[in-house]
């Protein structure tokens, strides 16, 4: 896996899509089944390891290295897997080191490995490969390979081995199974184009690209189709017969997998629903008496392991409607959206179960009208369902349906966090590509203490700043020191000496850990406020003020990994 | 005479009381010993200088020929009495003419490494082991993440790169002194033979080696071709030059480094660099360790670098040693070292600046709030 892993190592430092595009396309070609297979499992996001926890990489390198050492090359690294790949000690090497295994050993042996037998499985791949190959074994194993390509660059490197493009990769992809031997067979021109044997397959979703203010200069309102972006989780359902004429359904999550079985009612609603042949992308949400539920009620079904009589009926789940992608047999993605919401619109007419219904377009003239209906959902046209709207999706009316992230064709525009001005209190050293800066930020607001006010830490942010903040604000770390514990700084933070950073966030909830009794979710550094004294900073009242508010069940919006 | 008595610390940097000179003093001095021509080490302005012929031809190309009253040329193994003392200029395989320097007082050998590497070089002598009681060594790389590959194991990623992206010029920033021909020439062993071009500000230390008989063929100045017209080719430039308007006239050009930073991903990304290379002229963690072994000294100084884990290490293994927390080196072959290493120096008292930990760790130690319950 040496190659694989050079290949790694280099994707992950390359910019360039075309440069990346050609470095996987090269090690295709040369590099053999079923290693490239894997390879292609690797990088599409297809392979996923249990057993092999940060902890047990952490005792490995414990039980083999002085712990003082590794403590100074961790702090100076930043990084476990890449500190444990660096400093491994090198026993045996030229022609006596244990000869490297192939990633298609490796994938084949974790797959048999029971977890007390991963550690001396694990030690003995270490010990026999090189500093790049421990990197990536470690990354890879621990599921935190982030190299920068997508599934979908990785199925445009194949498609290139052969001259196709992606899509035809695409097409065939589901179904397909790592080492994915006869995908090669066929890109090469050795044999014949894989069958999707499967009659209700998922469909690779379109994305959309996050909207700024800024942006809206560029794009003329009259291209554009605008929609609720509704806060459930993105689903695809299909339908289809087999070919023994049995009718199908499946429902998938937007990453391909199959999440039938937690929705059963959902399923026999659509196989019951002689109407219902075809693809429809749209968002899975709770509906009581006719009304979204916010994601919280959602949420509370999802984390149901036994899916039971009772919660089917209170727990209602349903399907708003965003897109029509297949129409019985006929594949509407080529199709321009105008074209394709005309034939869902057709569609979900037709249907007899109320279990899926359209999701609206918003009427909009200009861009001033589409803020403020995304200000105001309730007054332009979501009515009691405006809690559950999340923001607003924007697609051009020409945009076929391309599964990725597409650029120009959907954009998906949030509605504003909340935000608070607060004082920085104490810095610490970041992880990674951060390590030598300091870029974790421990914040304050003002409260009435024993001695007068005083700032109390709510919350610690380590991004939402550029590169050119995150230098200022190091810099502004160093020179305003007044105390160190350890790898903390504490920073001057006082009425007419300090920092303000006006910190968004996206939820907040009470929290008996924390000092203030507030913990903050999402919490980013959304601007510096170098014109601000910390005395003007808000105070502990304001976030108090906002939480009593979502208690009252409004806007909480929290976050699942299935949300877009 | 015990060591402390043959060198101590003065603010200009190691000084020999006897013998009345200086080691690579960071200002002006009456008389000093240049273990090599990187800028740090090798500074104008001293009244005698005593150095190999070529160090001082570097800095004579650095500095023009009057960058010292006086010069003395040390041929390597050769001893010179100073005084009482007497010293020996013995290679150190750093960069061409560099030398550790020999310091003998009645029984007592002290060794001064200057900045030394073990790994080939086809541009300079090789690194002498010399046994003594006291080795003070460089820690530029003193870290056990620190373990540099095989040369033509990076010089093979950089020629696959030029293979693969054949119409890309290849910007390799590396230092102008010693990496830079080292680079071509460890190239040059693989039998690539189309020109290699360099960047101006490398011109004349190139020339000066190609005078002193390094092997490094067909070299061309990058100004004298045009930068448009060089799509595929090997470009040697400095450092800062990557980041530079000058890059960017080149044909999409690919980004490499070549340090012995470039180990560690987090230094090359902070860069923008696309092709690292981890070629270093410092001798790595594993030859730090080996080399001290080799000296067999009792007593280990460290000078500049990653000082804490060489210290501890040392006295893992039963060797007296200590840092020095020597400023102003590291400059010009270690420019890049993050803040954490090259700004917290303590100064020449040898206390430590930074603070250790004495309370309770305040906010920051809890669980990070930002992250999404589990
Ligand atoms: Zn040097
Ligand atoms: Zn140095």
């Amino acid at each position: 896996m040496n190659r694989f892993a050079a290949l790694l190592d280099r994707l992950a430092y390359e910019p360039r899509r075309n440069a990346k595009l050609r470095l996987m396309t090269e090690f295709f070609r040369v590099t053999a089944d079923p290693e490239r297979g894997y390879a292609l499992a690797a990088l599409t996001g297809a392979l996923s390891f249990a057993g092999a926890k940060p902890g047990l990489i952490r005792r490995l390198i414990t039980e083999r290295t002085d712990r003082v050492l590794f403590a100074l090359s961790y702090d100076y690294v930043g990084d476990l897997s890449e500190t444990v790949a660096l400093m491994w000690p090198q026993g045996r090497t030229g022609h006596n080191r244990p000869p490297a295994p192939t990633l298609a050993e490796v994938v084949e042996a974790l797959s048999a490995t029971l977890k007390p037998d991963l550690p001396p499985l694990l030690a003995g791949w270490l010990d026999a490969l090189d500093e790049t190959g421990r990197w990536a074994l470690l990354k890879l194993i621990t599921g935190a390979l982030r190299i920068g390509v997508s599934a979908r660059l990785a199925k445009a490197a194949v498609a290139d081995l052969g001259g196709l493009a992606v899509n035809e990769v695409e097409e065939v992809w589901h179904g397909l199974e790592p080492p994915y031997v006869a995908l090669f067979a066929w890109v090469e021109g050795r044999g014949p184009r894989p069958q999707a044997s499967d009659p209700a397959p998922f469909r690779p979703p379109m994305l959309a690209h996050p909207l700024d203010e800024e942006d809206f200069a560029a794009l003329a309102p009259s291209e554009f189709a605008a929609e609720w972006k509704w806060d459930g989780i993105r689903v695809q359902a299909v339908k289809a017969r087999r070919t023994d004429g049995r009718a199908v359904a499946r429902l998938y999550s937007r990453t391909g997998e199959e999440i039938s079985a937690a929705f059963p009612d959902l399923v026999q609603a659509l196989i019951d629903d002689e109407a219902f042949w075809g693809a429809i992308d749209g968002e899975l949400l709770v509906l009581r008496d006719g009304r979204v539920q916010s994601f919280n009620v959602l949420q509370q079904r999802l984390n149901r392991k036994a899916v039971t009589p009772k919660l089917l009926v209170d727990f209602p789940a349903h399907i708003r409607a965003y897109d029509l992608l297949a129409d019985g047999e006929s594949d509407l993605r080529p199709l321009p959206f105008a074209e394709r919401r005309q034939r869902l619109e057709e569609f979900v007419r037709r249907l007899a179960s109320h279990r899926v219904d359209l999701s609206p377009l918003i009427p909009f003239v200009d861009w001033a009208a589409l803020a403020s209906a995304r200000a105001e959902p309730a007054s332009a046209g979501a009515v009691t369902d405006a809690e559950a709207v999340e923001g607003c999706m924007l697609k051009r009316l020409d945009s076929p349906y391309v599964p990725g992230r597409p650029k120009g064709l959907w954009f998906k525009w949030k509605r504003d966090p909340f935000a608070v001005d607060a004082v920085l209190m104490y810095a610490q050293r970041g992880h990674g590509k951060r390590s030598s800066f300091y870029s974790d930020y421990t914040f304050g607001v003002w409260r009435d203490g024993e001695g007068g006010d005083e700032l109390v830490p709510v919350g610690k942010a380590y991004f939402g700043f550029t590169d050119e903040e995150l230098k200022a604000l190091d810099l502004f770390v160093r020179n305003h020191t007044v105390n160190r514990f350890g790898p903390v700084r504490e920073i001057a933070h006082e009425p007419d000496r300090g920092l303000v950073l006006e910190v968004a966030f996206e939820g907040l909830q009470r929290s008996a850990r924390h000092k203030s009794g507030l913990a903050m979710r999402f919490p980013r550094i959304s601007r510096i406020r170098w014109d601000k004294p910390p005395r003007d900073a808000d105070r502990i009242d304001l976030l108090e003020t906002m939480l009593a508010r979502i208690e009252a069940g409004r806007a909480a919006r929290p976050r699942a990994a299935e949300r877009e | 005479m015990r060591p402390a008595d043959i060198l101590t610390l003065t603010p200009a940097g190691l000084f020999c009381p006897p013998g009345d000179f200086h080691v690579d003093p960071v200002r002006p001095v009456a008389r000093a010993l240049i273990t090599h021509g990187h800028s740090d080490h090798a500074r104008a302005g001293h009244g005698a200088v005593l150095a190999t012929a070529e160090t001082l031809g570097i800095m004579g190309v650095r500095y023009g020929e009057a960058f010292a009253g006086s010069t003395q040329i040390a041929t390597y193994g050769e001893p010179i009495a100073l005084g009482p003392v007497r010293v020996t200029f013995v290679p150190a395989g750093h960069v061409l003419g560099s030398a550790q320097i020999i310091i003998e007082a009645g029984p007592t050998r002290i060794v001064v490494s200057g900045d030394y590497k073990r790994a080939p070089d086809p541009t300079c002598r090789a690194f002498e082991p010399v046994s003594c009681d006291v080795f003070i060594t460089e820690a530029t790389f003193g870290l056990p993440v620190f373990r540099h590959p095989a040369p033509g194991a990076e010089i093979a990623k950089l020629l696959q790169s030029v293979a693969l992206f054949p119409e890309q010029a290849h910007l390799v920033g590396a230092y102008p002194l010693g990496k830079a021909q080292r680079l071509i020439a460890l190239i040059r062993e693989t039998g690539y033979e189309r020109p290699i071009y360099v960047h101006g500000a490398m011109e004349r230390l190139t020339d000066y080696y190609v005078a002193q008989s390094v092997q490094l063929g067909d070299i061309r100045l990058v100004r004298a071709e045009g930068r448009a017209a060089l799509g595929g080719a090997i470009v040697i430039c400095p450092p800062g030059a990557l980041q530079d308007l000058w890059a960017r006239r080149f044909p999409d050009p690919v980004a490499a480094f070549a340090s012995g930073w470039m180990r560690v991903r987090a230094r090359a990304r902070q860069r923008g660099v696309e092709l690292p290379l981890v070629v270093s002229d410092h001798a790595d963690w594993d030859d730090l360790c080996t080399t001290i072994v080799e000296t067999g000294a009792e007593e280990v100084w460290v000078t500049h670098g990653q000082e804490d884990a060489l210290v501890h290490w040392c006295l893992l293994n039963g060797i007296k040693a200590r840092p020095l927390h020597m400023l102003g080196y590291g400059d010009e072959d270690a420019t890049e070292a993050p803040p954490a290493a090259s700004g917290q120096a303590g100064g020449l008292d040898s206390t430590p600046a930074v603070q250790v930990a004495t309370g309770r760790v305040p906010g920051p130690g809890r669980p990070r709030e930002g992250e999404p319950s589990p």
